[in-house]
């Protein structure tokens, strides 16, 4: 059995080789639902950070007093309350964008990035590594939404963070900003990553076994 | 006994319940702190479209840090009509001299795809619309969506009240009519039917509120 991963690891793993949206396929009803702007990917993938560190910090700081058939409740509960933080907050600093991303906030109470790193590494790290497992991971989830809302935004309306990129000759799709697009550009999006692992993947192979 | 003590629920449970009561208390605090915050959010969104409702002036020219030229004050128009019991907020913008220059009135009813809240500006007399603002709609981007734009609102501007207001597909010909947005005819007329709606109902109050206060002036 391998190690257990160090913090920085942690850290790294999030990002992209354990990338919660393209490699673990986990908190994927944001990930399609609140994608068609960059503006309000990246204020969800703001709020996922807050909750997701907060909640994997706290966790760990009282998974020696958890009893293990009562864990879920204690995740659950630490979770909501921060996830109602973010809610509030966003209502009374940020209205217009908490209006736009209107029930998917208090949503991230059911992510499963979060429940899961809580159950994954929190309730059985440090709090260092615990951290830095939460900022890799949110960083790994704001990587996932920005780049499905880049496509989305600028096939969709021709503009990126609301200012017009394409020229005015490009008439905008608008279906990629509705539901469906949300599913076309994920669908190809994991397929390109898919397959760039599985090159990445056999050619390693392939080089080893020239050796 | 201590197999006894040990499956006491206090003993299983004292961290969900200690928990329970921390959050509790700690939302408690950040509900207290924020919600006043938010209640201005909200009476700001609507203090700040009212001014360009209500006045001639292009809605577009509105700065959002404009002053209010006019003081606010809402109170609310019942209507008890087929049995359905219907409230309005309506808003009246007095001038500094205590004249009454509009009112603004909020309605909401069934869109395409979900509910349309909006907010109408009217003249004093309650003849005219002066301005029109969509302050909430989930209608199909790209299509539905375009009621918010204000040049498809800007032709509510000027339109008598007395007769129902429609959307017409392609070109509006009739005083009355407005054109509906190609591709969401429904979104289009299910705004003219909330805003025909609420006129019929609030007119008469509202010309008797204008009556009162003219008579309490003189």
């Amino acid at each position: 059995m391998t190690a257990e991963p160090t913090a920085p690891e942690r850290f790294i793993r999030g990002i992209l080789p354990e990338n919660p949206t393209y490699r673990q396929l986990l908190g994927l009803c944001p990930t399609l639902a609140v994608t068609n702007n960059m503006k309000s990917a990246l204020t969800m993938a703001g709020a996922v950070l807050f909750v997701l560190f907060c909640a994997n910090v706290m966790v760990s700081l009282i998974r020696n007093l958890l009893k293990p058939h009562l864990r879920i409740v204690a995740f659950t509960l630490v979770i909501a309350a921060f996830v109602t933080i973010v809610d509030r907050l966003l209502a009374a600093y940020m209205y217009t964008m908490s209006k736009n991303l209107g029930p998917y906030i208090p949503l991230i109470i059911v992510n499963c990035i979060i429940i899961g790193r809580c159950e994954i590494c929190a309730s059985k790290e440090s709090v260092l590594k615990a951290a830095s497992d939460a900022i890799g991971q949110s960083i790994g989830f704001g990587i996932g939404l920005s780049s499905i809302a880049f496509f989305r935004e600028i096939i969709g309306t021709g503009m990126v963070f609301g200012t017009r990129v394409l020229p005015q000759i490009w008439p905008d799709w608008v279906i990629m900003i509705l539901p469906p697009g949300a599913f076309f550009t994920f669908g190809l999006l994991l397929g390109s990553v898919n397959y760039m692992v599985n090159r990445k993947n056999t050619s390693i192979k392939n080089r080893d076994s020239m050796k | 006994m201590t197999d006894r003590l040990n499956k006491n629920f206090l003993v299983q449970g004292w961290l969900v319940i200690l928990l329970c009561l921390v959050f509790g208390g700690s939302l408690t605090a950040v509900q207290l702190t924020l919600s006043p915050v938010i209640e201005a959010n909200k009476k700001n969104e609507i203090l700040q479209i009212i001014p360009g409702l209500i006045s001639e002036e292009n809605s577009t020219a509105i700065n959002k840090e404009a002053t209010l030229p006019f003081t606010v004050s809402p109170f609310y128009v019942n209507s008890e009509k087929q049995g359905r019991h219907l409230s309005y907020a309506v808003f009246e913008a007095k001038d500094k001299d205590g004249n009454i220059s509009g009112w603004a009135a909020r309605a909401s009813g069934q869109g395409y795809a979900d509910k349309i809240e909006l907010l109408l500006g009217l003249n004093p007399e309650a003849e005219k619309i002066t301005g029109l603002f969509i302050l909430e709609q989930k209608e199909t981007p790209g299509l539905g969506n375009k009621i918010s734009e204000i040049k498809w609102r800007d032709q509510f501007k000027g339109k008598k009240t007395d007769k129902a207001i429609s959307a017409i597909k392609g070109k509006a010909v009739n005083a009355n009519e407005i054109d509906a947005i190609t591709g969401a005819t429904i979104s289009s007329k299910s705004v003219c039917r909330i805003i025909n709606q609420m006129v019929g109902d609030i007119r008469p109050p509202l010309k008797m509120k204008l009556e009162e206060s003219v008579h309490e002036k003189k």
